[in-house]
């Protein structure tokens, strides 16, 4: 790993301003991903920023018909909280491992936006708003590419907030060796509709599934999902699975996470 | 260079380190403490995991900076002088170790899992080391081992209430 500059601010201020002042500067959240990712020098920062010192970073705050969840809260927290929807509880709870989850953040994997995480699909499909420092974003537009957001430069994610759905359930077909979303299905029932978010397929990361969205609409059982419309060419194919057989998976995945709603 | 603050295994120690020094690095290098093991030194293996204000953490994935003001517990913090943890003597009397180099980390996820669930089944036990990997004995006397220790740390409990 190169070395860098190591900060560790107690506000958002602070933080904004030390991003600011390195030539190359990179906030690191839990690390799960950055660390690892700078001891195989695939990334070099000049300064690193930790966020780990802004103590108002951390908590999940219950509001009723939401529930807004720190940037800095560990997947470990949001799995053990009795305020969070069970389905994000559970989606927390089976990211990684126990260790990785007593590190790895929301606002970590949010704002890296891993074409394979977790979050990104829980965020899609429960119609959650990304709070920075600066505004408040719209899960619908904030995921815009693989590993891209809607962050600027020197933005910082304080919080995501997720309205409660009426029922929801995210099924992930792992990785045998990574447990990274092979293809991951979150499907959500809220008040705007029925709401499909698939991560771990897309070219382009994290999407809505328009068709299943529409079909389960109209009839919420199993048998109306079909992931046959949605194009090959947009997913993604490599020496794990190909694009045909994530396309299928997609309709394998939400249809047992409808069935799992259905009880 | 950051000076690094902490308590590691009940001692302060105060050291000036490089930023990219991480913990694992810190405890071995620094602390001659090796008794937790780098393997994988990639996040997956779980032989160097340590408890970071008394949650188990992959020391190979954070940086020393980062556990600055922290309480660190090594596999060498567990037992009370000669009198090993309920936890190391129930991986020896069960056979839960063949080389040994997995161990340290083995023990230290094992005893956070038991520290917030005390009687785990033995599904939970394998779900709770999936960050484990041991590569000789295989994991069937690991998990007797944690289930052993489960029992005589709740008979240690029942002893000390009455």
């Amino acid at each position: 790993m190169h070395n860098f500059d190591y900060h560790r601010p107690s506000s958002l201020d602070d933080a904004v301003a030390a991003l600011g002042k390195g030539e190359d500067a990179s906030l690191v959240a839990g690390g799960m991903t950055l660390i690892p990712t700078m001891k195989q020098r695939l990334a070099a920062p000049s300064d690193l920023v930790d966020l780990g010192g802004i103590a108002d970073l951390v908590g999940i705050k219950d509001d009723g018909d939401s529930v807004t969840i720190g940037a800095m809260t560990t997947h470990a927290a949001v799995a053990a909280s009795s305020a969070v929807p069970p389905s994000l509880a559970a989606l927390a709870g089976n990211i990684g491992d126990a260790q990785v989850r007593n590190r790895g953040t929301i606002g970590g994997s949010v704002a890296n936006n891993d074409p394979t995480a977790c979050y990104p699909s829980a965020c899609l499909a429960l119609g959650a708003t990304i709070v920075t420092n600066a505004r408040e974003i719209p899960a619908d537009d904030f995921f815009t590419g693989m590993f891209e957001t809607a962050l600027e430069e020197s933005e910082i994610i304080k919080a995501v907030r997720f309205p409660k759905p009426e029922a929801g359930n995210y099924q992930k077909f792992e990785n045998p060796a990574s447990r990274y979303a092979l293809v991951g299905v979150f499907v959500a029932k809220t008040k705007d509709g029925v709401r499909v978010a698939v991560t771990g397929a897309g070219n382009d990361g994290v999407f809505r599934a328009g068709d299943i969205e529409q079909a389960l609409s109209a009839n919420f059982s199993p048998d109306a999902v079909d992931s046959s419309s949605i194009p090959v060419d947009s997913l993604n194919g490599d020496i794990h699975a190909s694009a045909e057989y994530r396309q299928h998976l997609i309709g394998v995945m939400a249809r047992r996470a409808v069935a799992a709603i259905n009880g | 260079m950051p000076n690094v603050s902490m308590t590691v295994n009940g001692k302060q120690v105060s050291q000036e380190v490089e930023g990219r020094t991480l913990l694992s690095a810190f405890l071995r290098e620094k602390l001659d403490l090796t008794g937790t093991h780098i393997g994988c030194d990639t996040s997956q293996c779980g032989a160097c995991v340590v408890h970071v204000d008394g949650k188990s953490v992959k020391s190979c994935t954070l940086l020393a900076v980062q556990a600055d003001g922290a309480s660190v517990t090594t596999i060498e913090g567990l037992a009370q002088g000669d009198d090993l943890h309920p936890m190391q003597a129930a991986f020896r009397d069960c056979h839960g170790l063949q080389c040994g180099f997995c161990t340290p980390g083995m023990v230290m996820s094992a005893v956070d899992l038991l520290q917030h669930n005390p009687d785990p089944s033995d599904r939970e036990i394998r779900e709770w080391l999936e960050g484990n990997i041991c590569r000789c004995t295989g994991y069937h006397n690991i998990v007797k081992a944690v289930k052993q220790a489960a029992q005589s740390m709740k008979g240690q409990q029942a002893a000390a209430a009455e």
